[in-house]
């Protein structure tokens, strides 16, 4: 592999992190594997496209887009999933019947055709990496993964409410009863991960482009993270990414037709050894 | 995962499973009306039907193990598309006959349900569910961008049924005839010993397991056998439709099979052709007004998950057993 395909890879992990960590968040707290994040991603990439196209800055698209997507979210956590608490299967199923309503919506405004997100001017062209002539935005995605790393970390670690959903990932009950309204910590949660979805969108959108099927594309991306990484663990997020982006550029290289079967290895090495992933923790 | 299992799946009760003689007087007589039915019906709704008759028996192969080992599958679509692509690529591409292309079909669904098996049976609940999700979407990415082989997003079409299966009342009674004899056959498989087992997995899986039961192997072959329904399934509806293309293997596919089988009514088993009449009824109506079916699929979705989980067959059940018990 050349170092401009090693660079693909990691700059393909850093925005897999992104997404995917939302993701890993919100199934750890909540329990809630939703499958709606796909569609997510694509709403807010095409938002942000939407708005970067009409004001011409990737700042405001960005806003924008997180604004978006954190609405869906609340509507989609307390509008719809709030009926069906503590049912996980249905909670499950409720969110693919979203996923399918938000991919058909996004269908009817932005139509079929591919879009990419106008670049802002100051990441266009590339530079010398290593004496590889190498795109800026593209480094660009994979600084703002290795931010948004350290920025959740340092969330999870160091504020009060990282340490609430960290209780609450090991023994959601028991911070309810030492009077911690839980519920409000879960709706934090799920709007943090929108957030990260929405983001990641407008992220992506601007590289990989945004067309219909892209939301499911990139929810397998997310599924096998958080199958290899383990649920809830942001280490285990960012492992995920880099074994699944690596994994799914090497693929791209030597089997481009098959290369989507070259994620499902590993997985299936992993899960014969440890069903919940290198950094799971049994419930 | 308790919590979920006493509201997707109702145990059956001992009374149902006494009148297997009445089950089959009455199987055999709605066997004999439907037969009937293409005597009434135009040509267009005679593929309806027939189109109904498939689809609920990739409902009852969800319903297997969703209902009787308390596994939900979302990549059953994925087994019936894989037999759909390899009857259509081995009939139409490579020449062979449709027998054998069918029986082909049959063989490679069931060696992908082999894989998806041995990797999702050690898991449960919602990672079971992930998991196939997973595996169907990666059947379904390889056949989107295997393009010589599978055609790509254009699919592949060929004449898989010719000579007298053209006629589509005589494709009807085939497909009537094989669903009847399948149906039959899940019927006994889940009232089996075997079937037992499995729901003794479904409701506990520590103590099947500490009555020396190896529930890996169990899930295993009940794996199997559903998807060796659901590739009969697939393979028939490729003879169906004489086309197949990516939607075929897509989540949708497994989606609306699990929807069927949810709406009939989950472990119900023959509920699954109450929901496909049900779901492929509602998607002609809804696609002779708008093209905006997988919309009122996915509120269809979330629609039966808050309000109806139990489906139509169990609520009519449940609306039974309490009239009942009020009389007794």
């Amino acid at each position: 592999m050349s170092l401009f395909q090693l660079l693909n890879g990691l700059t393909f992990a850093a925005l897999l992190f992104v997404v995917a960590s939302g993701f890993t968040l919100i199934f750890g707290l909540l329990w809630i594997v939703n499958l709606a994040h796909g569609a997510l991603y694509l709403f807010g990439g095409y938002v942000g496209y939407t708005i970067a196209a009409q004001s011409g800055s990737f700042v405001v698209a960005a806003f924008g887009a997180i604004a978006a997507v954190v609405a869906l979210g609340f509507v989609l956590d307390q509008g719809l999933l709030r009926f069906v608490r503590g049912f996980v299967l249905r909670e499950v199923l409720l969110t693919l019947g979203v996923a399918f309503v938000l991919n058909d919506i996004a269908l009817v405004i932005w139509g079929g055709d591919s879009f990419t997100v106008p670049i802002p001017e100051v990441l266009t062209g590339g530079i010398n990496v290593f004496g590889v002539y190498y795109p800026k935005y593209r480094l660009f995605v994979l600084l703002t993964g290795i931010v948004i790393f350290i920025a959740l970390w340092l969330l999870l670690h160091r504020t009060r409410l990282g340490a609430l959903i960290r209780a609450g990932v090991d023994d959601a009950e028991m911070v309810e009863a030492s009077g911690i309204n839980i519920r409000r910590v879960f709706l934090a949660t799920f709007l943090l991960g929108s957030a990260l979805a929405g983001f990641g969108g407008l992220l992506g959108g601007a590289f990989l482009s945004l067309y219909p099927s892209a939301d499911s594309e990139i929810l397998v991306f997310s599924l096998a993270v958080v199958v290899i990484g383990g649920q809830g663990s942001l280490v285990g997020a960012a492992v995920g990414s880099l074994l699944v982006a690596l994994l799914n550029t090497f693929g791209q290289v030597m089997f481009p037709e098959i290369a989507y079967f070259v994620i499902f290895g590993p997985m299936a090495v992993l899960l014969a050894f440890r069903p919940l992933g290198l950094f799971g923790k049994a419930a | 995962m308790s919590v979920m299992q006493a509201n997707l799946v109702k145990t059956t009760a001992p009374a149902q499973r006494l009148s297997g003689g009445r089950m089959l007087m009455i199987g055999a007589a709605v066997v004999i009306a439907v037969a009937m039915l293409p005597l009434v019906l135009s040509t267009y709704q005679i593929g309806l039907a027939t189109e109904i008759l498939i689809f609920g028996i990739l409902a009852m192969s969800i319903d297997i193990l969703a209902g009787f080992a308390g596994r939900t599958s979302l990549g059953h679509g994925a087994i019936f598309g894989t037999s759909t692509y390899v009857v259509v690529y081995t009939v139409s591409v490579v020449g062979l006959s449709p027998a054998l292309g069918l029986l082909l079909g049959v063989l490679a669904a069931t060696g992908v349900a082999a894989i998806f098996a041995l990797l999702a049976v050690r898991t449960s609940g919602v990672y079971f569910l992930l998991l196939t999700l997973a595996l169907g979407m990666i059947v379904w990415g390889i056949c989107l961008r295997w393009t010589p082989v599978t055609g790509g997003e254009n699919g592949l079409r060929g004449d898989v049924r010719s000579g007298i299966l053209l006629e589509p009342r005589i494709f009807f009674w085939m497909v009537l005839a094989i669903v009847a004899v399948l149906s039959f056959a899940i019927w006994r498989f889940v009232r089996s010993p075997f079937g037992l087992t499995l729901r003794g997995i479904r409701d506990s899986e520590s103590r099947m397991r500490s009555l020396g039961y190896n529930v890996p192997l169990h899930l295993f072959i009940g794996f199997l056998v559903s998807g060796f329904f659901a590739g009969i399934a697939g393979g028939i509806y490729a003879f169906f439709n004489n086309f197949v293309s990516p939607s075929t293997v897509a989540l949708t596919q497994s989606v609306e099979g699990l929807l069927m089988m949810i709406v009939g009514g989950v472990g119900t088993l023959f509920g699954s052709f109450v929901g496909a009449t049900a779901i492929i009824i509602l998607e002609n109506i809804v696609s002779s007004y708008t093209e905006r079916w997988q919309s009122v699929l996915g509120l269809a979705f979330i629609v039966v998950m808050i309000f109806a989980p139990e489906g139509i067959v169990g609520k009519v059940r449940a609306f039974l057993d309490r009239g009942r018990k009020s009389k007794a």
